[in-house]
């Protein structure tokens, strides 16, 4: 330990023993080795990890042109911005900016409701416990993630190609990335289960499909009730941003609003945005805890 | 090996069944009527979010031909030549996915230094005041709550154009996000080391130092890791704002219609997202498994 702590404490007693041990710091040295002396491995791990990730660090700095005047000048820049940004105001467009908010909603909820209709019978055939056989659940297994890894802003620009500009892309760009995660999720749902219920069915003459209505949905339903909830909280976050690209939603004004500088508008949309979230998050978070009381999802 | 099931004498029968059924239909009522609260929602959400079936089934085919025409024409006698015409710009879009990662990269180390800089004032076991661990949780939900690409949005103006309006946007995303989980590890750690480092006269950085980060680090590693897989996904559509990264490439050529380029760059765009997945994935479970913690 340094010598930060050498502060005059020793009148109240609570530096004594630091004070103490430092006396005799060599003794304590030759009698526990081991607690002063780091293994040569673990000591080259904590010198060289961090070393290579700063050294890769600087690397990315110079590879993307980082420079100094441009940081300066830009977070003068962001300071005015800022300045700006005060009052936050509706300027007049609260109503149309309400409207938007509830079309952002509509997005998030439908989106999450499709993908979760879509993803539940599909989750069953990539769950080990269902169908045995490795092709099938292994070949779902990899479509969820090549449709995950692809982002929700991809698919919307996607769908726009075929559905036109406007919230309706949203929505299916929304269902399209949530359905890879929800089968991943889903799927690890049905797998946790507990193989007792479906034992029972069998034992009582019960067929395949009886073992999983019975005894494998009832099990999964609340997990999954509350993986949607929880997605439906983040979706209302995407969904404010989908606009970006022409799918409807709050994202159109925010860009819009952004690249004329209109920046009152825009912290007042930004606070709206946050008002919305967190009156979400409220609501998903109490219906979670009803469905499943203080447990972790994933 | 059927056995028979003695019948239930007929009084007791009929308390049972009508005891069942009532048992059901409580239940029977809620299910019909969340039921129907979902489908008058999803009416309402439909309303607002235009939804027009009838466009959708008229054009379903356009994403069937849309998916058809990325796929890039084959003859049987060159496949190499076709493959090159394919991948016509392989190595600028390779310098671009570069890019891409590095810009995950940066913002992940930038943002997961702030956020641990700021967990431990934040976490509820450790802050020394409460107003402090209020702002710095009040702070990180800011940074949570406002998408990293808003962020990108206002710094491509303040910062100009470049990827490095794209590594602060994700910094900031990321500081918000990480500090939270950051805090909750923290809160859960065991006291205990903490206790005693105090007891010895410890000041409050020596106890983090020595008391909490041996038993924070590997699920910070942790944390930190998935949280760059995510960015990795977040980079790659930085570039439809001009924040840098592939996104850029990718938007002009699906807004020209330039069919093969788009399924040549989202394929590259998969194909490092799931090779990121499963190299963190396994560096994660090292990482958990080493330490046996958490």
């Amino acid at each position: 330990m340094s010598e930060i702590a050498t502060t005059a404490t020793e009148e109240t007693g609570r530096g004594r023993l630091s004070a103490a041990a430092r006396a005799d710091l060599a003794g304590l040295k030759a009698r526990h080795p081991e607690a002063f002396r780091l293994s040569p491995k673990s000591r080259a791990l904590a010198i060289l990890v961090p070393l290579a990730i700063i050294a890769v660090a600087f690397a990315a700095m110079v590879a993307l042109d980082f420079s100094l005047i441009r940081i300066l000048n830009g977070l003068s820049r962001l300071g005015r911005f800022a300045v700006l940004m005060m009052p936050p105001a509706p300027e007049g467009r609260f109503f149309v900016f309400l409207g938007a908010l509830g079309e952002t909603l509509g997005i998030a909820f439908l989106g999450t409701l499709t993908a979760a209709l879509f993803a539940f019978p599909v989750a069953f055939l990539a769950a080990r416990n269902v169908i045995p056989n490795i092709f099938v659940h292994f070949g779902t297994r990899r479509a969820f993630d090549v449709i995950r890894s692809v982002d929700t802003l991809i698919w919307a620009l996607m769908w726009i190609n075929v559905v036109g500009l406007g919230p309706f892309a949203g929505v299916l760009a929304i269902a399209c990335s949530d359905f890879g995660s929800f089968g991943k999720l889903f799927s690890e749902a049905i797998e946790a289960t507990d193989g007792k219920a479906s034992e029972g069915i069998a034992a009582s003459g019960g067929s395949r499909v009886h073992q999983v209505r019975f005894g494998l949905v009832p099990g999964v339903l609340p997990v999954i009730a509350s993986q949607v909830l929880y997605y439906f909280e983040s979706n209302t976050r995407s969904a404010t941003i989908i606009g970006i690209v022409g799918a409807g939603g709050v994202g159109i004004y925010l860009t819009e609003l952004i690249r004329v500088l209109e920046l009152k508008q825009v912290a007042f949309l930004i606070l709206m945005i946050l008002v919305t979230v967190a009156i979400i998050d409220f609501i998903s978070t109490r219906l979670r805890l009803a469905i499943i009381g203080n447990k972790k999802i994933v | 090996m059927a056995t028979a099931i003695p019948v239930l004498p007929e009084p007791q029968a009929r308390a049972l069944a009508s005891a069942y059924a009532a048992a059901v239909s409580v239940r029977r009522w809620r299910g019909a009527a969340v039921l129907v609260t979902i489908i008058l929602l999803a009416l309402v959400s439909g309303y607002l979010a235009h939804v027009r079936p009838v466009t959708l089934i008229a054009n379903i085919g356009n994403f069937g031909s849309f998916i058809g025409r990325t796929i890039p024409d084959f003859s049987s006698g060159n496949v190499l030549a076709d493959l090159r015409a394919w991948y016509w710009n392989f190595p600028a879009w390779l310098g671009l996915l570069g890019q891409t990662i590095l810009i995950a990269y940066l913002g992940t180390l930038m943002g997961a230094v702030a956020a641990f800089t700021l967990c431990f004032v934040a976490s509820a076991n450790l802050a020394r005041s409460r107003w402090s661990r209020v702002g710095a949780r009040r702070l990180l939900e800011f940074c949570r709550t406002v998408p990293d690409i808003v962020f990108a949005l206002i710094f491509v103006i303040a910062f100009g154009l470049g990827p490095m309006a794209g590594v602060f946007a994700l910094a900031i995303h990321t500081t918000g996000a990480l500090g939270k989980l950051f805090a909750e590890v923290v809160e859960n750690i065991d006291m205990k080391p903490v206790e005693g480092l105090q007891a010895t006269g410890a000041s409050w950085i020596q106890t983090v130092r020595y008391g909490v980060l041996p038993q924070v680090a590997p699920g910070f590693a942790s944390y930190a890791l998935l949280r760059f897989e995510i960015n990795v996904r977040g980079a790659g559509v930085m570039g439809f704002v001009g924040a840098g990264g592939i996104g850029q490439e990718f938007l002009v050529a699906i807004r020209n219609f330039y069919y093969s380029d788009v399924s040549a760059i989202l394929l590259m765009i998969i194909a490092t997202v799931i090779i990121i997945d499963l190299v963190t994935e396994q560096v994660r479970h090292r990482l958990i498994g080493f330490e046996g913690t958490r």
